[in-house]
C-alpha cells in the first residue's frame, strides 16, 4: 500500500504542522490576553470603575432670607415630582390616562409631557407633574403598583410667605439660563434654580451653599444601583438676615395700596432699612413655580409696573423735599442766614420769565423757618438767584443725591444732581440762571430716588452720614463707624426746625387730629410736577390734579423722621401721579413713623448706639435748640 | 498492513473504548458554559443556565450516539449529506427573500435548524470521501482541484449572502484545512494567501453595509465608541479589568451593568475573563486546545484516510470557530457574530458541536477500521 502510506506520511506531516499552527494560535491568544489582564489590566479597571462609578451632586438646602426679628421671608418646603420612564411603562397611553386623572392635568401640560417622550431617549425619565402638595403626591405613590415606569421624587422648592410684601427686594428663583450653566456643576442639574433677582441674585453664592457628592453605581443605561460610601455631605447655604421688619413692609404696602408707590423707612441710629416697599407689587412664588406668559405679560404692560422696584430704582423729581438742602447750602455759603426774609406775592420774575410759588396768592414776608413750614417757592427762588448751582449740586451730593448705596437689589439707580459740568458735558449747553430756580425746588433735571431721600432725612435728622444697609450678617459696612457731617450743626439745627415747623400748625403736612401727646415728627412734603403748566392753563385756571388724566397728575413725596428730639427713625414717601405731597404722601409717611417707633422702642443701650460714636453732633444740636428757645 | 474491514466490537465496547477523559474535558466546558450562564441571568438558573445544561445533556446523547455508529454509516451518508445541507440553504434563500428578512433558519416545529451549520460538517464530510477515494497523486493534479473548490465555494457563498460572513468563512478555512491535510501543495496555499489580499478588495464592494462596518470598526474601534466600535471598547475593558484572578464569580461590574453586549452569546468569554481572569482564561483556552488538539491528532493513528481526514478536518472547524469568537472579543477580529462552542448560550451551535465531535469520536472508535477507496463498504 505504497499509495495509503504517501497519503498517511503527508496526512501526518500536515496534521502536526496544524496542531502548530493551534499551538500557535492559543498561545497568541493567551499572549493577546496577557497584554490585556496584565500590562494594560489597570488602565482598563480604571476605565470599567468609570463606567460604573457615577460621582452624583449632594444639592445643599438653599439658605433662607429672615427679617430682623426672625421671621422667615424666603424658605424651602418640600417639593414632590412624579416622573415617568417610558421604556417600563410599557403602555405609555394608558399609564399617562390614569396619571392624568390622579393628577388632574389639564391637556397642554399632557401635550408637553407626550411631546417630551417622543423627543428624548426611552430610558430617561420624564418630568409630568412638578411641585405637587403632599396629599396628591401621596395619592400617586398608593396607586404606584398600578403606574408601572412611574417615578416619584421629593426635593425642595422656594416658597415666599409673604411673597408679596417682598417681591422687589428678594426676587426670585428660575432655572439657570445657558450663559449660567457654565458657572457650577449643580445648575446642570434638573430642576435646580438660581437667583434670578434682587437678593436671591446678588447673594447666590452665599445663599446656594457647597455641594455634596456620592459615589454610586450605575448601570449602562445610567441607572443608578446603589450608593458606594463614604458619602460628602453638602454644606447648607447661609441664610441672609435682613434688617427689614417685616410687619412694617407689610404695612407700608398696606398704605401704598394699588398706587404707584414706593416707601423707605430707615434707622437713622445704624441705616438699618426697616422696610423697603414698592407698589403695586406681585407674587415672586408664581415666577419661581413659572410664570404663565400670559401672567407676565400683565405685569409686563401695567402701566403702574409692578415688576419696578421703585424705591431704588424709580427717578422722580424730589419736589419741595430737596428745599432743606438748598437752605443748607445758602447758610453754609452765608448768602442767608436763618432770619433773612423774603417778600412772596405768588410770583418770581427773572428777565422775561414768571416762576410761580405753588400758593397762587403768596406767602407775603417769610424767614427761612417760614420758607421751609410753607414750602414757599418764591423764598427758594430768592435764594436760588444768589446761589450758584453747583453749591447746591455739591449739597445735595453730600446727603446722598445722586449716589448708589449697594443695596444688593436690581437696577438701583443714582438719579441726577445736576450742575455745570454735567450740562456741558451731556447736553453741551451753558447752565442758565433759571435752571437754577428749577433744581432749588426739586424740579428741572433733578432725579431722586425713594432711597436716597431717605438717606438724606437720616443724615439730616443725625448729622451723620448714614449709610443703608439691608442685609446684616453680609454687608461690609460695620455699624457704628459713620462719619459726621460736614456741614455746620447750627445750620442742621436750624433746618430740622423748620422740619418740625411743617409738622405744626400752619405747616403743609400738619394734622389736626394728631393728638398732642403723640410723638412729635418732623418732616417735608413734596410735589412734584410732571409737566410744565402753560401759560394759558394758569389763566384758564390750573386743573385740580384729581381731574387730570393719571399720568399728568403731580407725584406726592414726603420725607420725615421721628421722634424730634432724638430721631430714631426717617422715613420717605413717593406716589407716582399721587397729586399732593401733603394730602397723600404725608399721611402714609406719618403712620410709617408711628408704626416704625412702635416696632422699635428706644432701648436703654441707646448710648451704645451708633450716632453717639459722632456725640459731638447731639451736644451742640441741644445746645442749638436752647440758643433757639433763648430767641 | 491490513486490518479488519469490518466492525466487530458491540455497541458497549464501542463505547467502554472511548476516551473518557476527552468526554469528561468536553463536559467541562459546557458546565463552564452553564455556569457562565447563571452569572449573566444575575445569580439565576433561569432561563439561560438550565436550559444550557438540557441542551447539552440532549447533545451529549447525539455525540455518543455518533460516536458507536459504524464509521461506513457517515461516510455513505457523506455526499447525500452535502446534498440536502446545499438543498436547505437555497431553502432558506428563497423564503429569507420572500418572509423574513435576512433569516437564516429553518423552523421544524420543535427545533430551528441553521443550515449553514450543518452545512460546515457536510463539507467536511463530502471532501472527507472524495480525497479517501483518490490517492495521493491523483489528489494533487490540478484537475482533482475543482470538485473540492465547487464542494466549498458553493455553500461558502450561500452562507456568506445569507448573509453569515462569519460561518461563510469557517467553512472555506474548513475545506482549506481538509485540502492541505489531503497532501494538495503548498504552493498552492502560498499563492491563495497572497492572491487572497487583491481578492479581499474584489469581495468589499459586495458586502453588505453593516459587514463592512464591522470590518472597519474592527481596524479603527475607538472611531465610533458608541457605534459598532462600543461592543469591542466594552469588551476589552471588560477583558482588562479582569486582571489576574478576575474579580470573581458574580462580582463581573462590566457584565452585570450590561455595558457588555450579546453577553450570553458572542461575548461570554468576556464575562468569564471579567470574572475569573487571566487564570480562567488560559484554562479555558487549553480546554479546548486539549480537545481539538485530540481530534487533529487523533487521525495519525487512524488506519482510514476518510476518518483521518474527517476528524481532522472537523477539529480544525471547531477549532475556528473558538478562534474567531475568542479573537472577536479581544479586538483581534471583526466582530462578525460567531458564538463560543459549548459555552455560548444556543442550540445551534451545541448541536453542531455534538455531530462534530460525535464524528471525531466515532473516527477514534473506529481508527482500526479499513475501507473500501470507492462506496461505503456497507452490504
Amino acid at each position: 500500500m505504497a499509495r495509503e502510506g504517501q497519503r498517511y506520511q503527508a496526512f501526518s506531516r500536515r496534521a502536526l504542522i496544524l496542531a502548530g499552527v493551534q499551538g500557535l494560535a492559543i498561545t497568541a491568544l493567551g499572549g493577546r490576553l496577557y497584554y490585556l489582564t496584565i500590562v494594560n489590566g489597570e488602565q482598563y479597571r480604571l476605565r470599567a470603575d468609570k463606567n460604573r462609578i457615577s460621582t452624583r451632586l449632594v444639592v445643599p438646602e438653599r439658605g433662607e432670607i429672615l427679617d430682623r426679628n426672625g421671621i422667615k421671608l424666603a424658605v424651602n418646603t418640600p417639593d414632590f415630582t412624579v416622573y415617568l420612564i417610558p421604556e417600563q411603562a410599557g403602555d405609555v397611553t394608558k399609564t399617562l390616562t390614569k396619571l392624568t386623572h390622579i393628577l388632574k392635568l389639564d391637556q397642554r401640560r399632557l401635550a408637553r409631557v407626550v411631546r417630551q417622550i417622543k423627543r428624548q431617549r426611552k430610558f430617561l425619565p420624564v418630568s409630568v407633574a412638578q411641585g405637587l402638595d403632599w396629599k396628591t403626591f401621596s395619592r400617586v405613590n398608593v396607586e404606584m403598583p398600578d403606574l408601572p415606569g412611574v417615578l416619584t421624587d421629593s426635593g425642595l422648592s422656594r416658597y415666599y410667605p409673604d411673597g408679596r410684601d417682598i417681591a422687589h427686594i428678594v426676587g426670585y428663583l428660575a432655572r439657570p439660563n445657558d450663559d449660567e450653566v457654565a458657572l457650577n456643576r449643580m445648575y446642570r442639574l434638573p430642576g435646580f434654580k438660581v437667583g434670578r433677582q434682587g437678593l436671591e441674585r446678588r447673594f447666590e453664592d452665599d445663599l446656594r451653599g457647597q455641594a455634596g457628592a456620592r459615589r454610586v453605581e450605575v448601570n449602562a443605561v445610567g441607572r443608578e444601583i446603589r450608593e458606594l460610601p463614604p458619602r460628602q455631605d453638602a454644606t447648607r447655604g447661609q441664610d441672609l438676615n435682613l434688617t427689614l421688619d417685616i410687619e412694617l413692609q407689610k404695612l407700608a404696602l398696606e398704605q401704598l395700596g394699588e398706587e404707584a408707590a414706593g416707601a423707605v423707612v430707615i434707622d437713622v441710629r445704624n441705616g438699618e432699612l426697616l422696610a423697603l416697599a414698592s407698589a403695586p407689587t406681585y407674587d415672586p412664588n408664581e415666577f419661581t413655580r413659572g410664570i404663565s406668559q400670559e401672567n407676565y405679560n400683565g405685569l409686563l404692560n401695567d402701566p403702574r409696573k409692578p415688576l419696578l422696584n421703585k424705591s431704588l430704582t424709580g427717578q422722580f423729581p424730589p419736589g419741595s423735599t430737596v428745599k432743606m438742602l438748598v437752605a443748607l447750602a445758602a447758610l453754609e455759603q452765608g448768602v442767608i442766614t436763618s432770619e433773612t426774609e423774603f417778600y412772596c406775592n405768588g410770583k418770581h420774575r427773572l428777565g422775561s420769565h414768571t416762576f410761580h410759588c405753588w400758593q397762587n396768592r403768596g406767602h407775603g414776608r417769610l424767614d427761612l423757618l417760614g420758607g421751609i413750614a410753607n414750602s414757599c417757592d418764591v423764598y427758594f427762588y430768592e435764594i436760588a438767584e444768589k446761589l450758584d448751582i453747583d453749591h447746591i449740586a455739591e449739597m445735595a451730593r453730600r446727603f446722598g443725591l445722586g449716589s448708589t448705596f449697594n443695596m444688593g437689589v436690581d437696577g438701583e439707580r443714582s438719579g441726577l444732581v445736576p450742575d455745570r459740568r454735567w450740562k456741558r458735558d451731556f447736553l453741551e449747553e451753558q447752565w442758565h440762571l433759571g435752571e437754577t430756580l428749577n433744581v432749588s425746588i426739586g424740579q428741572g433735571a433733578m432725579l431722586a430716588t425713594p432711597l436716597q431721600l431717605a438717606v438724606m432725612t437720616a443724615r439730616l435728622a443725625t448729622g451723620s452720614e448714614i449709610y443703608p444697609k439691608l442685609v446684616r450678617n453680609i454687608s461690609s459696612i460695620e455699624a457704628g463707624s459713620f462719619n459726621k457731617m460736614q456741614v455746620n450743626p447750627l445750620h442742621m439745627r436750624t433746618v430740622r426746625r423748620g422740619m418740625e415747623m411743617v409738622m405744626e400748625p400752619k405747616g403743609t403736612a400738619h394734622d389736626f387730629r394728631r393728638k398732642k401727646t403723640a410723638v412729635k415728627q418732623a418732616g417735608k412734603t413734596g410735589t412734584a410736577q410732571v409737566r410744565r403748566i402753560t401759560t394759558a392753563e394758569r389763566q384758564t385756571g390750573v386743573l385740580e390734579n384729581s381731574e387730570k388724566p393719571w399720568a399728568a397728575r403731580d407725584h406726592a413725596l414726603f420725607v420725615g423722621y421721628a421722634p424730634v428730639d432724638n430721631p430714631r427713625v426717617a422715613v420717605s414717601i413717593l406716589v407716582q401721579h399721587g397729586g399732593g405731597g401733603a394730602s397723600t404722601a404725608a399721611p402714609i409717611g406719618r403712620a410709617l413713623l408711628d408704626k416704625a417707633l412702635e416696632l422699635m422702642p428706644a432701648d436703654n443701650n441707646e448710648l451704645q448706639q451708633p450716632i453717639k460714636a459722632s456725640g459731638v453732633t447731639e451736644t451742640e444740636a441741644s445746645q442749638a435748640s436752647i440758643d433757639e428757645e433763648g430767641v | 498492513m491490513f486490518g479488519p474491514r469490518t466492525v466487530k466490537k458491540s455497541v458497549l465496547q464501542r463505547l467502554m473504548s472511548l476516551n473518557w477523559v476527552i468526554i469528561g474535558v468536553v463536559v467541562l466546558l459546557a458546565a463552564t458554559g452553564t455556569a457562565m450562564l447563571y452569572s449573566v441571568a444575575g445569580g439565576e438558573i433561569d432561563p439561560w443556565a438550565s436550559r444550557h445544561a438540557i441542551r447539552f445533556g440532549f447533545a451529549l446523547v447525539v455525540m455518543l450516539v455518533i460516536a458507536v455508529t459504524d464509521i461506513r454509516y457517515w461516510m455513505a451518508l457523506a455526499y447525500p449529506a452535502w446534498i440536502l445541507g446545499l438543498g436547505l440553504l437555497l431553502l432558506v434563500e428563497v423564503f429569507g427573500a420572500v418572509g423574513m428578512g435576512g433569516q437564516r433558519w429553518l423552523d421544524v416545529g420543535f427545533m430551528r435548524i441553521q443550515p449553514s451549520e450543518l452545512m460546515k460538517i457536510a463539507v467536511i464530510m463530502a471532501l472527507a470521501r472524495f480525497y479517501h477515494a483518490r490517492s495521493y497523486r491523483q489528489g494533487r493534479r490540478l484537475s482533482a482541484l475543482l470538485m473540492p473548490l465547487a464542494m466549498i465555494i458553493i455553500p461558502a457563498m450561500l452562507v456568506i449572502k445569507q448573509p453569515d460572513l462569519g460561518t461563510g468563512l469557517t467553512i472555506i478555512a474548513g475545506g482549506a484545512a481538509i485540502m492541505f491535510l489531503a497532501g494538495i501543495p503548498a504552493w498552492i496555499f502560498i499563492s491563495v494567501a497572497v492572491a487572497s489580499v487583491p481578492s479581499a478588495f474584489a469581495v468589499w464592494p459586495f458586502l453588505n453595509t453593516y459587514q463592512q462596518n464591522r470590518v472597519l470598526t474592527f481596524f479603527n474601534p475607538e472611531a465610533d465608541p458608541l457605534g459598532a466600535g462600543y461592543q469591542i471598547t466594552q469588551s476589552k475593558i471588560a477583558l482588562g479589568s479582569g486582571g489576574m484572578t478576575g474579580k470573581g464569580f458574580l462580582e463581573g461590574t462590566q457584565s452585570h451593568l450590561n455595558f457588555l453586549p450579546e453577553m450570553k452569546t458572542d461575548f461570554i468569554f468576556t464575562v468569564l475573563v471579567e470574572e475569573f481572569g487571566l487564570i480562567g482564561a488560559v484554562t479555558v483556552l487549553l480546554l479546548y486546545g486539549t480537545v481539538l488538539m485530540y481530534g487533529l491528532l487523533i487521525g495519525i493513528a487512524c488506519r482510514n484516510q476518510f476518518g483521518r481526514l474527517m476528524a481532522s478536518g472537523l477539529a480544525m472547524s471547531l477549532f475556528f470557530y473558538v478562534l474567531i469568537n475568542v479573537g472577536m472579543v479581544m479586538g483581534l477580529m471583526p466582530v462578525v457574530g460567531v458564538p463560543l462552542p459549548l459555552i455560548s448560550y444556543g442550540g445551534s451551535a451545541m448541536l453542531t458541536w455534538a455531530i462534530a465531535y460525535g464524528l471525531i469520536l466515532s473516527v477514534a472508535t473506529h481508527r482500526h477500521v479499513t475501507l473500501a477507496p470507492k462506496g461505503s463498504g456497507l452490504a
